[in-house]
């Protein structure tokens, strides 16, 4: 044990400096202090409401909402956990694809074939790439891509971060000084806002690639042509802001599911518990927020009529 | 680290009623020492003015029953909850008026060991003892290895490093976790139940485990257990915590004979094992 620095002796609070630092009352102190004051007087003024549902709610949105606020807080502070992002980009992005693929894929295939007989009654056949690329980059694409995600990544980030918790093992990070925040909860969420966005656009492409394959065989139409018409009435500023909101779905799926995981309290059973409700709440908060983007971009930018 | 005190200085150790505003540090020799702590969880009142002082080199011990507030006791003592009211002083700083980082660089003179060791299940053992020096340190690899070797060593398992921690006992995971705790050289190690739900064979071990670590390197702790043949081998001082209060202090013997009921009822409940 003969490995403490020589120049800084153990603890050796026997100069008075270190006593008087130790006991003198800083503005860092005060504040504390005072937070503390005033913590105490609210608990003590609160009028003792029932502690119904609707007051659980409303806690537990705030609790939500401070939590997000924390991130903003801490995720450009050191410390940067380079490699950590990496594996949870990976675990959201390369481990992912399968699912999001297929599901790409087979959209694309199924909602060509599905049109087809609608346009056909108004021969407007030749209008199926371009329908099938409106619904899929709009809409579809981003929309059930991150649906899709939320409901795996979702549950996986509640249970792994929830039994964490239960295990202690998120307080030893703690106490080891070694800010589980950032290292669990930052990474996570970045990882889905960066790689929600490259998921959609690869979801996109595949379910393109499954309606040009339906248009092949349904009546061998040239790639060039599906081609041109596909991408004859997309704007880019529709691709980028409907690829674009999925970062924010992305950040909802992880700061919801970290949420849920982090706060976990109790045993097994409340694991599984956030886990369900990660996914859950997660995905309805996808689509209130697609309706609220949508929205705002058509006032922004219009919608596709102004552009034809 | 070895400067432990003789072992009559302890009485010296002042007692503290209620403190409030800004009352001087506990003296040098006291590494721990709690003050008139509070806490509250929404209405439930858990800690209701615990004081406690821990002097260097001795272990303590805070005895009482399930869900009379331990870990919560021991959770301030590391930072991770802050009191309602009251005083927190280790090392002769005070954890409650702290900012993060500041708590941050106090922690890595902290140990806390948790109840079920804590162990980081998606990495290996060496991994999880790794973990902490990469992040912490800038050894190089030659060094950090020799001192989980040596770490391993000192709790008696020094192959178990390649496995995972779902392969090893109970007992084993807290002398790991043990391990991991003693990599980063602490002053204080806290000890979250650290024999419960071992078989006796276990339970003297990690307990003669943590008087060797404080009688050969002197450090101080505080343990919380409510196991009694623990308590006889680890204790210097015993604290018997019940509704939120000491209500009984001193040598393991001074606790038995104290007259509180819940005192009584505790040892007469736990005398027919034949502990102690």
């Amino acid at each position: 044990m003969a490995d403490a620095p020589p120049d800084l002796p153990p603890d050796a609070a026997d100069s008075l400096t270190q006593r008087l630092r130790a006991a003198r009352r800083t503005r860092q102190h005060e504040k504390i202090l005072q937070d503390k004051e005033i913590e105490r007087r609210a608990v003590e003024a609160a009028p003792v409401v029932a502690t119904g549902a609707g007051v659980r709610f409303l806690e537990q949105t705030g609790a939500l909402f401070s939590f997000g606020a924390e991130f903003w807080k801490r995720f450009w502070r050191r410390p940067f956990e380079g490699r950590e992002l990496l594996n949870q980009m990976d675990e959201v992005g390369t481990r992912s694809f399968v699912l999001t693929g297929v599901v790409g894929f087979a959209i694309g295939i199924v909602l060509a074939m599905q049109s087809r007989g609608t346009l056909a009654r108004f021969g407007a056949e030749s209008f199926l790439p371009s329908m099938l690329a409106l619904s899929v980059f709009k809409e579809i694409g981003p929309v059930l891509t991150s649906l899709v995600l939320a409901g795996r990544l979702g549950a996986g980030m509640g249970a792994e971060l929830g039994s964490m918790r239960v295990t202690e093992q998120i307080d030893a990070l703690e106490v080891a000084a070694l800010k589980p925040f950032h290292y669990l909860v930052v990474t996570r969420v970045l990882a889905c806002m960066i790689m929600f966005p490259v998921m959609t656009l690869l979801t996109d492409f595949l379910a393109m690639a499954g309606g040009y394959l339906e248009a092949v065989t349904a009546d061998g139409m040239a790639l060039q042509v599906f081609i041109a018409t596909a991408f004859d009435s997309m704007r880019f500023v529709d691709v980028i802001v409907d690829t674009g909101k999925t970062s924010l779905f992305g950040f909802i799926v992880g700061i919801v599911s970290c949420y849920m995981g982090y706060t976990v309290r109790g045993g097994t059973r409340e694991v599984g518990r956030a886990a369900m409700q990660a996914v859950v709440l997660s995905s309805l908060l996808i689509l209130v927020a697609d309706v609220v983007v949508v929205r705002i971009s058509l006032m922004l930018f219009g919608d596709i009529s102004d552009a034809a | 680290m070895t400067d432990a005190p003789p072992a009559d200085d302890r009485d010296a150790v002042p007692a503290h009623e209620r403190v409030t505003g800004y009352a001087p540090p506990p003296p040098d020799d006291v590494v721990v020492e709690l003050r008139d702590v509070h806490k509250s969880f929404g209405p439930k009142h858990i800690l209701r003015g615990v004081s406690l002082a821990v002097p260097r080199g001795t272990s303590a011990v805070v005895l009482g029953g399930s869900g009379t507030g331990k870990s919560v006791l021991t959770k301030h003592v590391v930072g991770l909850l802050r009191p309602d009211r009251g005083e927190v002083w280790v090392l002769g700083e005070r954890m409650d008026l702290m900012t993060d980082d500041q708590l941050d660089r106090k922690r890595t003179r902290i140990g806390y060991l948790f109840q079920g060791g804590a162990l980081f299940d998606s990495m290996t053992v060496y991994e999880n003892m790794r973990f902490f020096l990469d992040r912490l340190t800038t050894l190089s690899r030659e060094e950090k290895d020799d001192l989980i070797q040596e770490s391993l060593e000192d709790v008696n398992l020094p192959d178990k490093g390649p496995q995972y921690p779902a392969e090893l006992s109970g007992g084993q995971k807290k002398r790991i976790g043990l391990a991991r705790t003693l990599i980063l050289r602490p002053d204080i190690i806290l000890y979250d139940e650290p024999t419960t739900g071992l078989d006796p064979v276990s339970v003297r071990v990690v307990s003669e485990l943590i008087a060797k670590l404080r009688d050969e390197r002197g450090i101080s702790s505080i343990a919380i257990t409510h196991d009694l043949l623990a308590a006889e081998i680890i204790t210097d001082a015993a604290h018997f915590l019940f509704e939120g209060r000491i209500v009984a202090s001193g040598s393991l013997a001074e606790v038995r004979r104290a007259d509180h009921p819940a005192v009584q009822e505790f040892f007469k409940g736990t005398e027919a094992y034949g502990h102690v």
